[in-house]
C-alpha cells in the first residue's frame, strides 16, 4: 500500500510522518511519531481519551484522518506542559487527586484547557457538560470536576496579577 | 463536601500528598499496555466467532500466511490440549482448558467474539487484511443467551462432559449448570410465613462490563530457547505468568512479565485473554509480538459481570427483628464454568443476623463471555435484591430505614450463617454515622425520592511481597509486585515514610516484573493496601531492626540500649553520650557496619477485615418519560484508616458511581442471532460527568487491628449499595418497587403507569 506524505506542526515543531490513506490522526501520533500520550479508548468518537487540538479545534483524534493533519497545527497532551513546568491543570489534578489509573487523563487535560482558553468562568455544569465526551470510569468525575475549577480560579488569578 | 478526621497520631499516614506517578500520568509519559513497542515488534490480530454457538470443522490460515507482510498463523490446535489441569492463583484455582478456550476455541466456538484463529503481520493493517483470508468451516449451532433458559432441562448444551459440581444427587445427564450450593439453618420457611412483615419477589439483572476506558493489550516475544517474555497491563504480573506458562504448558521461570501502567481494571484485569497467543505468534515469528484488542473485542470477548436471577423473600417480627431469608439465585457464568457463584451466600449472610436461613446458589454456562471478577464480584446484584428487601420491610412495620438496619446489623462477637466470626467490623458505625449526615435533613422537591442502602464485602489478604532497601544517600527504594491502579504507589510509599522516619518524597516506590521481586497475588479483593502495605511495613522493621543491630555493634552496647526514633537510632545505655545516628548516617555508613541495607518480606495474611459501606441517594424521576437522574449523593464507609485519603474518597466515589450506571444505564442486550447489539461506548452507555453531582464522602475510621496503620480495604464495597439505594430513592419517589435492571427511562415509565 502507498503511504501519504504528511507534515504537521505537532506541539510547536513541525515534523513529516508516512501514514496510510485510511489512518487514523490518533494512529499516526502513536504508532509514527512515538506520542503514546493521546490513548485509544474506543476508537469511535465515544470516549475522549485521544482529544487532541487542531488548528486550536478540540477533536477526537481516533476520527480524523492522517493525511488531514497536512498542514494543520496539532497540540497534545505531550505539548501542555512547558518544558517541564506544568500548566495549571495537570498541577491541579495532581494536587485534588483528578487520576486513578490515570488512562483518561491525557484526553481530560486537554479538552478541560480547550474549556478554559474559552471560558475562563465556567460553572460547574458548564464544565460538566463541556467534559460530557470524555469518559472516566475510575473516578466518578468528582475530583475531575474540582481539580479543573481549581485551575480556573488559579488560572484567573494569575491573569489578574499579570 | 468530603469528611476526614485523622487522627493526628501519625506524621505521614492520613495526609495528601503528590502521588510519585503523578507527573508521567498528567503529561503523556506512562507507557499502558498499548503503548508498549519492543524492538523488531509486528502486530497481531484475532479472527473472532461471528455465531455465538458453533462447531468449529476446520480453519484453513493458508492463505492467510501467503499474504506478504504475514509473518505467523495460530489456530486453537496449536495451543497444549490440558483436559483436568488447572494453576493456583493464590486465591483459588483457575482451570487451564477452560482458559486455554477462551483465549483460543479449539473445538467450537461458545459466544460470539470468541477468538478462533490469529496472526502476525509487518503493519497492523496487513494483519487485518490477513484475517479476511482465513477460512472458517462452522457448523452453526443452536444457542442460548437467557440465564433461565440455560438452566433448563431442554437447553442447548455447552459442554457435552459438564456435569453440575456440588449437587446433592449427582446425575450423568449434560447440563448447563455447572455449581450449586445451599444452605439450610433453622425453618426459614415457618418463620417466615409467621412473620409480621414480608418482602419478597423475583429480582432480575443482566449482565454489565467493567468498562475500563484502557483495552485490554500485550506485548509478547518468546525466543527458541524457550525464554519468553511478556509486558502487559493485568492487575498482577503473577497471574500473567502463572496463566500464561499453564496454558502453554511450559516452566513457569520461562516466562517473564513486565506490568506496564494500567489503565483500569475493576476485576476485569485478573485473568487473560491474548497472552499465550501472543507468545505463540512471536515462537512462531521470531519477533515480539503486540496483541491488542478494540472496545468492540472488549465489550464481546472480556468481562462481563454475570448476571442474576433471584427469588427471594425476608420477614421481620413486629419488633423489627429480622426471622429469616430465603433465596434461591441463579448466577450467569457465560461461555465456561467458574462465576464465583459462592460469593452470593457470604454477601447473603453477612449484613445481617437472620435465626433462619434458607439459600441455594447455582450458576449455569450460556452462550455469551466468560464472567470476569468486577468489584465486589457477585455482591452488587444480590445486594440489590436484599436491600430492597429490608427497605420494603422497614416501610412495612412504620420505622426509619437506618434505624431497622441498626436493629440488625451484625456487630464484632456476631457469627454469621455462613461462619464469619465477625472482628472488628464497623457496620454499625456506618449506619450512626449515615444517620448523622444532613443530607438526610434536606428538603426535597417534586417527583424526588431518597433512598439508602448497605453494602458489604469480604476484602482478602493473600501473598504479598515487598523489598525495602536504603541508597548510600538514605533515600529509600519500595518494590512491590503489586500494579498500580488508583494510587497504591502512594500509599506505600507513605506508610515507609511513616515507618523509617524519612520524608515522603524520599522513597520511591516502584513495581517490580516478576523476576525482581518475590510473588504476589493480584491487586484486587481490596487487598492491596491491607496485605502489600503489611509487607511494606515489614520490611521496614526488618531494616531498623538490622539498624539497631548494627548501631549497638557500633557503640559496644546491649541491642536492647538502642532505641528507633524519628528515622535515627538512639543510644539508651546508661551514661552513654553516643549522639544519635540518623538513617542517612547508618545508609552513608553501610559498608563499614555490614554492607548494604535492605529487606524483602513476603508473607501470607488471611485477617483481613470486611468492609461495610451505606449510601444515601436523591434522585428525581421525570413522570413524562421515566428518566431517573441523581440529585444528591452521599458514601459514608468504614476504611479501617485512610492512608492517602484522596485516594481512598476516590475508590468511594468511582465505585459509587459504577453502581449508578449499573443501577440506571448499563445492560448487555443480545439480539435474536444471540449476538451483542450494544458493544461500544455509543450505545452501552457508561455514566459521563453531566449525569452526576459531585459524590459526598464520610470516612469513617474503624481500626482493623491486623494492620501496623489499621487498613481494611476500600476498593470495592462502595460498588455494593448503590443498585438498592436508586430502587429505593425512585421507590420513595414514585412508589413503584422496581425489580429489573437497569431502572432505564422505559421501565420507570411503564411501572409508574400501571406497571406493579
Ligand atoms: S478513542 Fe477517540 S473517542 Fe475514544
Ligand atoms: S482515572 Fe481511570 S479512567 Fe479516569
Amino acid at each position: 500500500m502507498s503511504k501519504i506524505a504528511v507534515t504537521a506542526t505537532i506541539n510547536g515543531d513541525e515534523q513529516e510522518f508516512l501514514c496510510e490513506p485510511g489512518e487514523s490522526l490518533l494512529d499516526a501520533l502513536r504508532m509514527r511519531l512515538n506520542l503514546t500520550g493521546s490513548k485509544e479508548g474506543c476508537g469511535s468518537g465515544d470516549c475522549g481519551a485521544c482529544t487532541v487540538m487542531m488548528d486550536g479545534r478540540m477533536v477526537c483524534s481516533c476520527l480524523v484522518l492522517a493525511p488531514e493533519a497536512e498542514g494543520k497545527r496539532i497540540e497534545t497532551i505531550e505539548g501542555v506542559a512547558e518544558g517541564s513546568v506544568l500548566h495549571p491543570i495537570q498541577r491541579k489534578f495532581l494536587e485534588m487527586g483528578g487520576l486513578q489509573c490515570g488512562f483518561c487523563t491525557p484526553g481530560f487535560i486537554v479538552a478541560a484547557k480547550a474549556l478554559l482558553e474559552r471560558d475562563p468562568d465556567p460553572s460547574e455544569t458548564e464544565i460538566r457538560y463541556w467534559l460530557a465526551g470524555n469518559l472516566c470510569r475510575c473516578t466518578g468525575y468528582d475530583k475531575i470536576i474540582r481539580a479543573v475549577q481549581e485551575a480556573a480560579a488559579e488560572m484567573r488569578q494569575e491573569r489578574v496579577v499579570s | 463536601m468530603t469528611e476526614h478526621n485523622p487522627l493526628s497520631q501519625f506524621r505521614v499516614v492520613g495526609t495528601r500528598p503528590v502521588r510519585p506517578d503523578g507527573i508521567d500520568k498528567v503529561t503523556g509519559k506512562a507507557i499502558y499496555g498499548p503503548d508498549h513497542v519492543a524492538p523488531g515488534m509486528i502486530h497481531g490480530a484475532i479472527l473472532r466467532s461471528p455465531h455465538p454457538h458453533a462447531r468449529i470443522r476446520s480453519i484453513d490460515t493458508s492463505k492467510a500466511l501467503a499474504l506478504p507482510g504475514v509473518k505467523a498463523a495460530v489456530t486453537g490446535q496449536d495451543l497444549p490440549h490440558l483436559p483436568g489441569k488447572s494453576v493456583s492463583l493464590g486465591e483459588g484455582e483457575a482451570d487451564l482448558a477452560n482458559l486455554s478456550c477462551n483465549c483460543l476455541a479449539r473445538d467450537k466456538a461458545l459466544y460470539e467474539g470468541h477468538a478462533v484463529a490469529a496472526v502476525a503481520a509487518t503493519s497492523a493493517s496487513i494483519a487485518r487484511e490477513a484475517l479476511k483470508l482465513i477460512t472458517v468451516d462452522y457448523e452453526v449451532l443452536p444457542h442460548v443467551i437467557d440465564l433461565e433458559d440455560a438452566a433448563r432441562d431442554d437447553a442447548p448444551i455447552l459442554h457435552p462432559d459438564l456435569r453440575t459440581q456440588g449437587a446433592e444427587e449427582p446425575s450423568d445427564k449434560p447440563t448447563n449448570i455447572a455449581f450449586t450450593f445451599a444452605l439450610k439453618q433453622g425453618d426459614a420457611a415457618k418463620a417466615l410465613d409467621g412473620a409480621a412483615a414480608v418482602a419478597s419477589g423475583r429480582f432480575a439483572m443482566p449482565p454489565v462490563h467493567q468498562g475500563y476506558i484502557e483495552p485490554h493489550a500485550c506485548v509478547a516475544s518468546w525466543n527458541a530457547d524457550g525464554q519468553g517474555q511478556v509486558w502487559c497491563s493485568s492487575q498482577g504480573p503473577f497471574m500473567v505468568r502463572a496463566v500464561t506458562a499453564g496454558v502453554l504448558d511450559i516452566p513457569v521461570s520461562d516466562v517473564r512479565v513486565t506490568p506496564l501502567e494500567i489503565g483500569g481494571g475493576f476485576g476485569g484485569k485478573t485473568t487473560i485473554y491474548l497472552e499465550p497467543v501472543a507468545m505463540l505468534l512471536s515462537r512462531k515469528a521470531g519477533r515480539p509480538v503486540r496483541l491488542a484488542m478494540s472496545r468492540e473485542d472488549v465489550f464481546r470477548a472480556s468481562g462481563p459481570a454475570p448476571g442474576l436471577v433471584v427469588d427471594i423473600r425476608i420477614g421481620a417480627d413486629a419488633e423489627g427483628n429480622l426471622v429469616g431469608i430465603e433465596a434461591d439465585m441463579l448466577y450467569d457464568a457465560g461461555a465456561f464454568p467458574g462465576g464465583g457463584t459462592m460469593l452470593g451466600p457470604l454477601v447473603l449472610s453477612n449484613m445481617y443476623r437472620y435465626p433462619a436461613v434458607d439459600i441455594r446458589t447455582r450458576d449455569a454456562v450460556s452462550n455469551k463471555p466468560s464472567v470476569a471478577a468486577y468489584r465486589a464480584p457477585a455482591a452488587p446484584q444480590i445486594t440489590f435484591a436484599i436491600e430492597s428487601c429490608i427497605d420494603d420491610i422497614a416501610a412495612q412495620l412504620g420505622m426509619d430505614p437506618i434505624a431497622f438496619r441498626l436493629k440488625n446489623a451484625l456487630r464484632p462477637g456476631d457469627t454469621s450463617a455462613m461462619g464469619m466470626e465477625c472482628g472488628e467490623i464497623g457496620f454499625v458505625e456506618c449506619l450512626d454515622s449515615a444517620n448523622a449526615q444532613d443530607h438526610l435533613k434536606a428538603p426535597l422537591g417534586d417527583n424526588e425520592g431518597r433512598g439508602i442502602a448497605a453494602g458489604y464485602w469480604i476484602n482478602i489478604g493473600g501473598a504479598s511481597s515487598a523489598s525495602v532497601s536504603l541508597a548510600e544517600d538514605g533515600s529509600v527504594a519500595v518494590v512491590t509486585g503489586n500494579p498500580d491502579i488508583g494510587g497504591s504507589r502512594a500509599s506505600m510509599a507513605i506508610m515507609a515514610s511513616e515507618r523509617l522516619g524519612v520524608p515522603y518524597e524520599k522513597v520511591r516506590p516502584i513495581i517490580g516484573d516478576t523476576a525482581t521481586i518475590g510473588y504476589s497475588v493480584v491487586t484486587g479483593g481490596s487487598r492491596t493496601t491491607f496485605a502489600v502495605g503489611r509487607a511494606v511495613v515489614q520490611a521496614c522493621d526488618t531494616i531498623i531492626a538490622d539498624m539497631k543491630k548494627r548501631a549497638a555493634n557500633v557503640w559496644q552496647v546491649a541491642e536492647d540500649d538502642v532505641e528507633w526514633r524519628n528515622g535515627a537510632v538512639h543510644c539508651t545505655a546508661k551514661g552513654n553520650d553516643n549522639a544519635p545516628m540518623t538513617i542517612t548516617e547508618m545508609a552513608e555508613n553501610a559498608n563499614t557496619t555490614g554492607g548494604p541495607i535492605a529487606a524483602e518480606v513476603s508473607i501470607n495474611p488471611h485477617d483481613s477485615l470486611p468492609a461495610y459501606g451505606v449510601h444515601i441517594c436523591d434522585v428525581a424521576v421525570d413522570p413524562e418519560t421515566g428518566h431517573v437522574s441523581i440529585k444528591r449523593y452521599t458514601v459514608v464507609q468504614d476504611v479501617g484508616r485512610a492512608i492517602h485519603p484522596d485516594y481512598v474518597e476516590g475508590q468511594m466515589q468511582g465505585g459509587a458511581v459504577q453502581g449508578i450506571g449499573w443501577a440506571l444505564n448499563e445492560a448487555y442486550i443480545y439480539n435474536s442471532k444471540g449476538c451483542l447489539d450494544n458493544p461500544g461506548f455509543l450505545d452501552y452507555r457508561m455514566p459521563v460527568a453531566s449525569d452526576l453531582p459531585m459524590i459526598d464522602t464520610v470516612i469513617v475510621e474503624k481500626p482493623n487491628p491486623a494492620h501496623p496503620y489499621g487498613v481494611k480495604g476500600v476498593g470495592e464495597v462502595p460498588i455494593v449499595p448503590p443498585l438498592a439505594a436508586i430502587g429505593n430513592a425512585v421507590k420513595a419517589a414514585t412508589g413503584k418497587r422496581i425489580r429489573e435492571l437497569p431502572m432505564s427511562p422505559d421501565r420507570v415509565f411503564a411501572a409508574i403507569n400501571g406497571g406493579k
